[in-house]
C-alpha cells in the first residue's frame, strides 16, 4: 500500500511539471495565435481551428486524456505545426482525390459533396455510425468504399492503401478541433457491446486485453514506451515508426500481434465495432486528424 | 500517388538585417535506388533529391548536396538573413536532372 502510495505522489507530481510545462506552452501558443490572426487578416483566409492548438486543456475531456498528452514536448510541437507534421501531405492528396473524378458514373467526391470544408464538417467524429441497409456498423473507410461503388461506379479502394488512407485522413481533419461523437443507443447498441466485450477479452499468447494496458497501466512504462489511454481521436494518425500515416485497425493489428494474438482482418466487423466502442471511450475529445506520434 | 509537392514557409515582410526562418518540404518518393522490382528481379533506379538551393535575389544563401539515407518527404529549415526586397527562390533537383522550385516575395523595409 505504501508502495502503492509513493507511485501516485510520483506521478501527481509528474502531472504538476507537466502543467508548468503547458503554462509556459500557452504562452507560446498565445504569441502564435496573435500571429495567426494577423495573418488571417493579412489574406483574409480563416485559420479558426488554429487557436486551440497547444493548450493542454483542449486534449483532455474529464479523466479522458488524448495520446498527445502523453508525448513529449519535441512530438508535440510537430503535431502543432501543420508545416511540420508529415500527415499534412496526406491531407493534401486527399483534397486532390477528392476532385478528382473516378469510375463509370464520372463524378468525383466533389460532384456530390462539393466544398469538403463545409459538407465534410463533423463527419468524421460522428463515425463509426449505424447503417440500416448494412444491418452492422461502418466506418469512414466503408462508407468512402460505399459512395465509390453505388454513387460513382468506381473501383473501392484497398484498405490501408495510400488512397484510401489519404481520403479518410482528408475527410476526417474536417473535424479537427470538434469534439467526437457516436451513437451508442438503439441499433447500434448491441455493436457497442461486441466492442465494449473484445476490449475487456483477454486474447493471445500473453492473455492480455486491451484494457490491461491502456485502462489499468496508462501512463505506465511498457518497455520504453509510455503506454496512453489508447485514444482513437487522432486517426488515422502518422507513426514515426510507420514512417507514414496508418489506420485505426492498422493500430488495432499492431496491438494484437504485441500480445501475440492473430490479427482481425482490415475492415472486419470486429474491429469496427471496437473502433466504435473506443470513439464512445474517448467521447468528447477533440479531432487531432492527422496526429503525430511515436 | 507520387505527386512531388514544394511547399515554403518564409516570412511575407521583414526588418533589414532581421534574420528569419525559412521553413521547406517538399514530398517526394526519395526513391533508394537499392529496392528491387518483385516481378522482374532489376533494382530500381535511383532517385533522390541530390542537391537542394536557396537563392536570395539570385544570389545563394543556402545550399546542399543530399546523398541516400535521407528521409523521404525531406524537412529542412534554415535562417536567412534580410538584405533587400526581392524573391527568394527554392531549387530542389532530382536525379535525372529535373528541377522543381517555388519561389517566394518578401518585402524589406
Amino acid at each position: 500500500m505504501a508502495a502503492r502510495n509513493i507511485k501516485n505522489q510520483q506521478k501527481l507530481r509528474l502531472v504538476k511539471q507537466g502543467q508548468t510545462m503547458w503554462n509556459a506552452r500557452i504562452g507560446v501558443t498565445i504569441l502564435a495565435g496573435l500571429s495567426i490572426s494577423l495573418a488571417t487578416v493579412i489574406s483574409g483566409c480563416t485559420t479558426s481551428d488554429q487557436g486551440w492548438k497547444g493548450a493542454l486543456e483542449h486534449y483532455q475531456a474529464d479523466d479522458r486524456r488524448s495520446g498527445y498528452t502523453y508525448r513529449e514536448p519535441e512530438q508535440q510541437a510537430i503535431q502543432n505545426d501543420d508545416f511540420q507534421n508529415p500527415g499534412m501531405i496526406l491531407v493534401d492528396d486527399g483534397e486532390q482525390l477528392w476532385s478528382k473524378i473516378d469510375g463509370a458514373a464520372g463524378k468525383s467526391c466533389a460532384s456530390c459533396h462539393s466544398d469538403a470544408s463545409k459538407t465534410m464538417k463533423a463527419i468524421g467524429a460522428h463515425y463509426p455510425i449505424f447503417d440500416e441497409k448494412l444491418g452492422k456498423m461502418k466506418n469512414l473507410e466503408q462508407q468512402i468504399n460505399i459512395c465509390r461503388k453505388d454513387r460513382m461506379n468506381a473501383k473501392p479502394y484497398k484498405y490501408e492503401s495510400s488512397s484510401l488512407l489519404a481520403m479518410t485522413t482528408f475527410v476526417r481533419h474536417q473535424s479537427r478541433g470538434l469534439p467526437v461523437k457516436v451513437i451508442v443507443d438503439g441499433a447500434a447498441e448491441p455493436f457497442f457491446q461486441k466492442g465494449k466485450e473484445l476490449y475487456n477479452k483477454r486474447v493471445g499468447q500473453l492473455d492480455m486485453a486491451c484494457s490491461n494496458c491502456h485502462v489499468e497501466n496508462a501512463g505506465n512504462k511498457a518497455r520504453a514506451d509510455t503506454l496512453s489511454q489508447g485514444q482513437s481521436n487522432g486517426f488515422p494518425t502518422y507513426r514515426s515508426k510507420w514512417q507514414k500515416v496508418g489506420s485505426i485497425h492498422r493500430r488495432f493489428r499492431g496491438c494484437m500481434k504485441n500480445i501475440r494474438a492473430t490479427p482481425y482482418k482490415y475492415g472486419s466487423d470486429e474491429y469496427v465495432n471496437l473502433e466504435f466502442y473506443l470513439a464512445w471511450k474517448g467521447r468528447d475529445l477533440l479531432v487531432e486528424t492527422p496526429a503525430y506520434r511515436n | 500517388m507520387a505527386s512531388v509537392k514544394a511547399r515554403v514557409k518564409a516570412p511575407k515582410t521583414a526588418k533589414k538585417g532581421e534574420v528569419f526562418k525559412v521553413k521547406t518540404l517538399i514530398s517526394h518518393k526519395m526513391e533508394t535506388g537499392i529496392r528491387k522490382n518483385k516481378k522482374t528481379g532489376k533494382l530500381i533506379p535511383r532517385k533522390i533529391i541530390n542537391k537542394f538551393s536557396c537563392n536570395y535575389n539570385g544570389k545563394e544563401v543556402f545550399a546542399g548536396d543530399w546523398y541516400p539515407s535521407l528521409s523521404a518527404n525531406p524537412y529542412m529549415a534554415f535562417y536567412v538573413k534580410a538584405e533587400a526586397s526581392g524573391s527568394i527562390d527554392f531549387i530542389w533537383t532530382e536525379d535525372g536532372g529535373k528541377k522543381y522550385k517555388k519561389s517566394t516575395k518578401i518585402t524589406v523595409s
